[in-house]
């Protein structure tokens, strides 16, 4: 659909962008990133026509630019603008219905019923129909960008060019913007080229994305392609890291600040891990990445305080989100900075342990109650339902661990667990086999991100040695321990 | 749509009263019938050889300043712009102070002499005011063009100024033409002036749509379609054919260019398809008007019209701009 071939250009004798070449397909975004005086938007002007340039070819619909009239152009490339302030006012209706000014010709020009539908198709489609007579000065900003989607709409050119079109909008209107102009492209097949400022949107909302470095381009491809820490930092030179989209296939990038503030370096003890009243509990002084299958706040995230919370085997979980917020609440504990489990096991019950290794340590608390064993080999035939949760296992690491640590951290933990109910020869009272774990185990991995840099967690490994053999060692006793109190009570 | 008809309708009903009035008040009174009775030969004779070319170049005068100073406060995105902004008409009154002041009469122009050499100083003095401002900003962004026209304007009045200082008995003359009146020009002048009256009022009339695209800058009209250098040109020689044309027939006559698409605007909006039509009317009628108070409010002495437009204008246009500020700073 459009082609740029080699294409330098800038203003007066100094080059701004230097041999560009790509070309979008019907109905593809394109988005042009880059850090400021890459030559994003003069890239963009050239394409349209207010600059000239210097050498290379833009070809549209398989003709060059430059052999279209003024008109014939605008009826196959419209541009959004950027919004700024007018002396004169123009009523909405008005303001749209010059998108139309390419398709009249001749001497009256006179307005067309395709010219009218046009327009109230825009106008419908941006939803400002009920401004139409509204002077556009008395519109908020948002809906007078809306205004200008709707006159570039009603040029019905099937390319679309917009320079940061989300400057100045707040992110409702920024979404609302993009997802107007995403959809029209997908809905009439209009190819967009935008100019974006923010990585992340143009990740979000572009098929493609090109990222000029001083007028040249530096990358180009899937937004999966293009938004890589190493090229962000060397084209930016900003420290970012990326991460998926947590719905959608896209890439999305976040800062790392540098920080002048000094790092208060910190450990988490075998003396942190307390029993207060019903529950076990630990209160580090920074928050820890933490990763959880938790009832409160499970997933990854940051977090300070950590509950392992008794309740009587009788506990009814069917609104247990519910009843556990109240819980938490009612006990002072910060909604946003708690992780927190349930078992249906004493908590002066749970087995806490400390290992050294040349890394620094880790703190294992384990609190296990076996009465729900299963053999997860065999786990098919059974019909139960959900009960508190038996096996909690925490292990807390004085560490920087790499993600992929994470994850073997998880696997090494519960190979321990397996092991120790093996040894313990817990039976799954339905199977009569040996069991693997209970029906509703947790696991929490918390790491203060502090100290010597942890790539890997596998059995073989530094840390991995010390999960195995702590979680191992404390899953044991906890089993002792619950046996023990089981007898007592009988 | 309703609007645009009150528009027009309140529009002509105005101008047609103005002509009424322009044409019966005065020393004699005309009545209505003379117009198509022939019963008063006396009063026959003043209808049709003073009173109605008066009211009529009165009318065509200020219907060239208004819709001239209408496009070009468009294509300059400023409502406080006009022919005077330019240097349009500081060049047209040079060129026509040249004609008189060395008494030229070119054998085939014959009595477009005036008009013409005004125009030509009308033109010349725009494309100095451009050519200028292009050597100061390729892009030649409105602003660069206003302050252009203003350095122009005052050079083109030191000029003036000088050539008057150096004439003798034909200083009245001159110094009365500058003030601006259309008293005593009969129908040779009408038939001097009509034929640019109409085509610079065509030309712009061809580029009111290009002239609403305008109001949003110059980028969004190129991408919207517009030829906006070609469109651009054609607009600065419109506006001067017209400033050219009035100024060579009635000297120099201020603030209605101003005013006048101003008010129009505030009353009936800023669509240049019915501004500038709206905008000539409405000229006309106050230009005739003001002749009518000038050439009455002291009789039998006259003012000069240009007297009357500046005393009307400027207090009204104070007003206009103070209201202006205060609905922008609210």
């Amino acid at each position: 659909m459009l082609q740029v071939n080699q294409v330098s250009g800038g203003y007066d004798k100094k080059l701004i962008v230097r041999n560009v070449s790509f070309h979008v397909e019907k109905g593809e975004v394109l988005g042009i990133l880059g850090p400021n005086g890459s030559g994003k938007s003069t890239l963009l002007k050239i394409i349209s026509g207010i600059l000239p340039k210097q050498s290379g070819t833009v070809t549209i619909d398989g003709k060059p630019a430059s052999s279209y009239t003024q008109k014939q152009f605008a009826r196959k490339v419209a541009v959004l603008p950027q919004l700024h302030a007018h002396a004169f006012s123009h009523t909405v209706k008005d303001t749209v219905g010059l998108g139309r000014y390419p398709h009249q010709t001749g001497l009256f020009s006179s307005w067309s019923e395709q010219d009218e539908k046009a327009v109230q198709d825009a106008m419908n489609y941006t939803g400002i129909t009920r401004y139409a007579d509204t002077p556009i000065e008395l519109l908020s900003g948002g809906e007078q960008q809306r205004v200008f989607v709707a006159q570039a709409l009603a040029q019905e050119a099937p390319i679309l060019l917009l320079d940061e079109p989300t400057n100045h909008l707040d992110i409702a209107h920024q979404q609302q913007l993009l997802d107007t102009i995403r959809n029209q492209a997908h809905q009439k097949g209009i190819t967009v080229i935008s100019v974006f400022h923010d990585i992340n949107l143009a990740a979000l909302y572009c098929d493609r994305l090109l990222l000029l470095r001083q007028g040249e381009v530096a990358i180009s491809g899937r937004p999966q392609d293009v938004v890589l820490e190493q090229e962000i930092r060397t084209v930016y030179n900003a420290r970012v890291k990326t991460q998926p989209h947590p719905e959608l296939p896209k890439p999305q990038m976040t800062l790392l600040p540098n920080l002048q503030e000094e790092t208060q370096l910190f450990r988490v003890k075998k003396e942190d891990v307390v029993v207060q009243g019903d529950h076990v509990l630990v209160q580090a002084k920074q928050p820890l990445k933490t990763i959880s299958s938790a009832v409160h706040n499970a997933g990854m995230g940051w977090y300070r305080t950590f509950i392992n919370r008794g309740v009587h085997f009788t506990y009814n979980i069917d609104d247990v989100q519910k009843e556990n917020t109240e819980y938490l609440r009612s006990h002072g504990y910060h909604l946003t900075d708690t992780v927190a489990m349930m078992t249906a096991v004493s908590p002066e019950h749970v087995v806490v342990e400390e290992y050294q290794g040349d890394f620094g340590s880790i703190v294992i608390a384990v609190t296990a109650g076996i009465g729900n064993a299963v053999d997860v080999s065999k786990s098919w035939q059974r019909e139960d339902s959900w009960y508190v949760g038996t096996i909690n296992t925490w292990v807390f690491i004085n560490g920087a661990l790499a993600e992929e640590a994470f994850v073997q951290a998880m696997i090494t933990a519960t190979e321990a667990k397996t092991k120790a109910l093996q040894d313990e020869k817990v039976l799954d009272p339905e199977s009569g086999t040996i069991a693997t774990g209970t029906s509703t185990d947790s696991l929490l991995i918390a790491s203060t991100q502090q100290g010597n840099y942890i790539p890997y967690a596998g059995p073989i490994t530094q840390l991995g040695k010390l999960i195995g053999r702590g979680v191992y060692e404390c899953t044991v006793q906890a089993i002792h321990s619950y046996r023990q109190a089981k007898e007592e009570f009988q | 749509m309703n609007k645009t008809l009150i528009a027009y309708a309140v529009s002509i009903a105005t101008l047609l009263v103005a002509i009424w009035l322009g044409v019966s008040i005065g020393a004699v009174k005309i009545p209505i019938e003379t117009l198509w009775s022939n019963s008063d030969a006396t009063a026959s004779n003043i209808l049709w050889k003073i009173r109605m070319p008066r009211v009529l170049l009165a009318g065509i005068v200020g219907a060239s300043l208004a819709i001239s100073g209408a496009a070009f406060q468009g294509l300059l995105k400023n409502p406080l712009a006009d022919p005077y902004t330019l240097g349009v008409s500081s060049g047209a009154s040079v060129g026509a102070v040249v004609t008189l002041f060395f008494g030229i009469s070119l054998p085939v122009l014959g009595a477009y002499t005036l008009p013409v050499f005004s125009m030509v100083g009308a033109a010349a003095t725009m494309f100095l005011v451009i050519g200028f401002a292009r050597l100061v900003d390729r892009s030649m962004k409105m602003e660069t063009i206003i302050l252009t026209g203003i350095i122009f304007g005052s050079f083109l009045g030191s000029v003036l100024s000088l050539m008057i200082a150096l004439t003798q008995e034909e200083l009245r003359q001159i110094v009365g033409w500058l003030l601006g009146s259309v008293s005593m020009r009969g129908w040779n002048y009408i038939t001097m002036v009509l034929p640019f009256f109409i085509i610079g009022s065509f030309i712009l009339w061809l580029n009111r749509r290009e002239l609403n695209a305008m109001l949003f800058g110059e980028e969004r009209a190129h991408h919207l379609g517009v030829n906006v250098k070609r469109r651009k040109l054609q607009i600065l020689i419109g506006g001067s054919v017209l400033t050219g044309s009035a100024v060579a027939v009635s000297g120099t006559i201020g603030f209605v260019g101003l005013v006048v698409p101003h008010m129009t605007r505030m009353m009936w909006g800023s669509d240049h398809r019915h501004v500038l039509p709206l905008s000539l009317c409405n000229g006309a009628a106050l230009l005739i008007i003001c002749d009518l108070v000038a050439r009455t409010i002291i009789s039998p002495a006259e003012l000069p019209v240009g007297v009357i437009t500046a005393f009307i204008g400027a207090p009204v246009f104070a007003y206009i701009f103070y209201k202006q500020r205060r609905k922008g700073a609210m």
